[in-house]
């Protein structure tokens, strides 16, 4: 559990020191996933292991207890909407309309369009 | 006699009271949720904001001193997103054969959710800087705070627009894609971690492991396109 965290920290750290130093408009968290990911893929290129083999030892199961309650991740900033309360009374219908419009038609694009070009690109 | 108001001094101050009613808040959703057997409409995200907002407004707290507990929690946020290489990792061999189609449905998907969110907001004459706050709507929260402050939005706002595509989308998400008879997992994880980042992509996980990995990718994906291309189109079409 510790490791798996320490591991976490350690790619979301070095994530927001590249991102300052190189000056990159992707936030730390992102980079961290792609160098955890970069990390991941390399061992396994060198070290020869079956590929079922668990992740680093504790990594896999701190990932999955974090990411079984993501949601949670989300609800103090949710929260923060009750500061927000008077321009949501002015312009709630603008908001909500371009949220739930916007979503669903770029969920619906989005599903329709990555089934075909799969079938198409495999 | 014991003094009430020394004792709600001092919850009001400590961090301890914010962070476990945020996680009571969290366990009642979940209970909600699975009262309802799991039914994508009845949200723990949703449920447990709106009993913390509620509470707050009523005893009068100060969202900034709820913050300072609840903080714990949010921090969380950087290592689950480092943490979403984990199931991409495991289904890496799943995943690497649709990588391009992947990538160039994301991109697509990601540029229509925006600019349909910004459109309607346009047609119904919001501000512009109520606009500007819609624009990065669909990506990760810190992601989309960031692109709103670049583009003249109150990344404030934004975090609730996040917020609410996000329960939106995993709520209304999985109906849509059953309406739109789109049945593969990938393309339907791909599409909730594209409109409904971070949100959608729990829904996912919980469904379906194909799922929850390529909706985890289409999400970094999608945060990574958004951040390089959102700001430079907002200067070119409103600059």
């Amino acid at each position: 559990m510790i490791n798996g965290l320490t591991l976490l920290l350690l790619c979301q750290l070095c994530g927001e020191v590249l991102g300052r130093a190189l000056h990159l408009p992707v936030p730390g968290p992102v980079i961290g996933m792609a160098l955890l990911f970069a990390g991941l893929l390399l061992r396994d290129r060198l070290s020869d292991r079956p590929a079922e083999a668990p992740a680093a030892p504790g990594l896999g199961q701190t990932a999955d207890t974090l990411l079984m309650h993501l949601g949670l991740l989300f609800v103090p900033a949710g929260v923060g909407v009750v500061v927000y309360l008077p321009q949501l009374a002015r312009d709630w219908a603008p908001l909500s309309l371009a949220v739930v419009a916007g979503t669903l038609a770029g969920i619906a694009f989005t599903g329709r369009l990555a089934q075909a070009l799969i079938r198409r690109l495999g | 006699m014991v003094d009430l108001s020394e004792i709600w001094v001092y919850l009001a101050r400590d961090p301890l009271a914010a962070l476990t009613a945020t996680l009571l808040a969290w366990m009642a959703g979940l209970r909600l949720a699975a009262l309802c057997r799991w039914h994508p409409a009845a949200n723990p995200v949703l449920f447990a904001v709106a009993l913390l907002a509620a509470a707050l407004l009523l005893a009068g707290i100060d969202y900034r001193q709820y913050f300072q507990g609840a903080q714990f929690v949010h921090f969380l946020l950087g290592p689950a997103t480092v943490a979403l290489a984990v199931p991409l990792y495991r289904q890496w061999q799943h995943v690497r054969s649709s990588a391009l189609a992947a990538l160039l449905a994301v991109i697509a998907g990601g540029g229509v959710a925006a600019a349909v969110g910004v459109a309607f907001a346009l047609a119904l004459g919001a501000a512009p800087e109520i606009t500007a706050s819609l624009a990065p709507r669909s990506v990760t929260t810190p992601v989309a705070m960031g692109i709103a402050e670049q583009i003249g939005g109150l990344p404030g706002l934004t975090a609730a627009v996040v917020l609410a595509s996000g329960v939106t989308g995993a709520t209304l998400g999985p109906m849509t894609l059953n309406l739109m008879r789109v049945k593969d997992w990938r393309a339907r994880g791909l599409a909730m971690g594209t409109a409904a980042h971070g949100l959608g992509t729990a829904r996912a996980i919980a469904v379906n492991a194909t799922a929850g990995a390529f909706s985890g990718m289409a999400m970094g994906l999608n945060a990574l396109a958004t951040a390089l291309m959102l700001p430079l189109l907002w200067r070119l079409v409103f600059g």
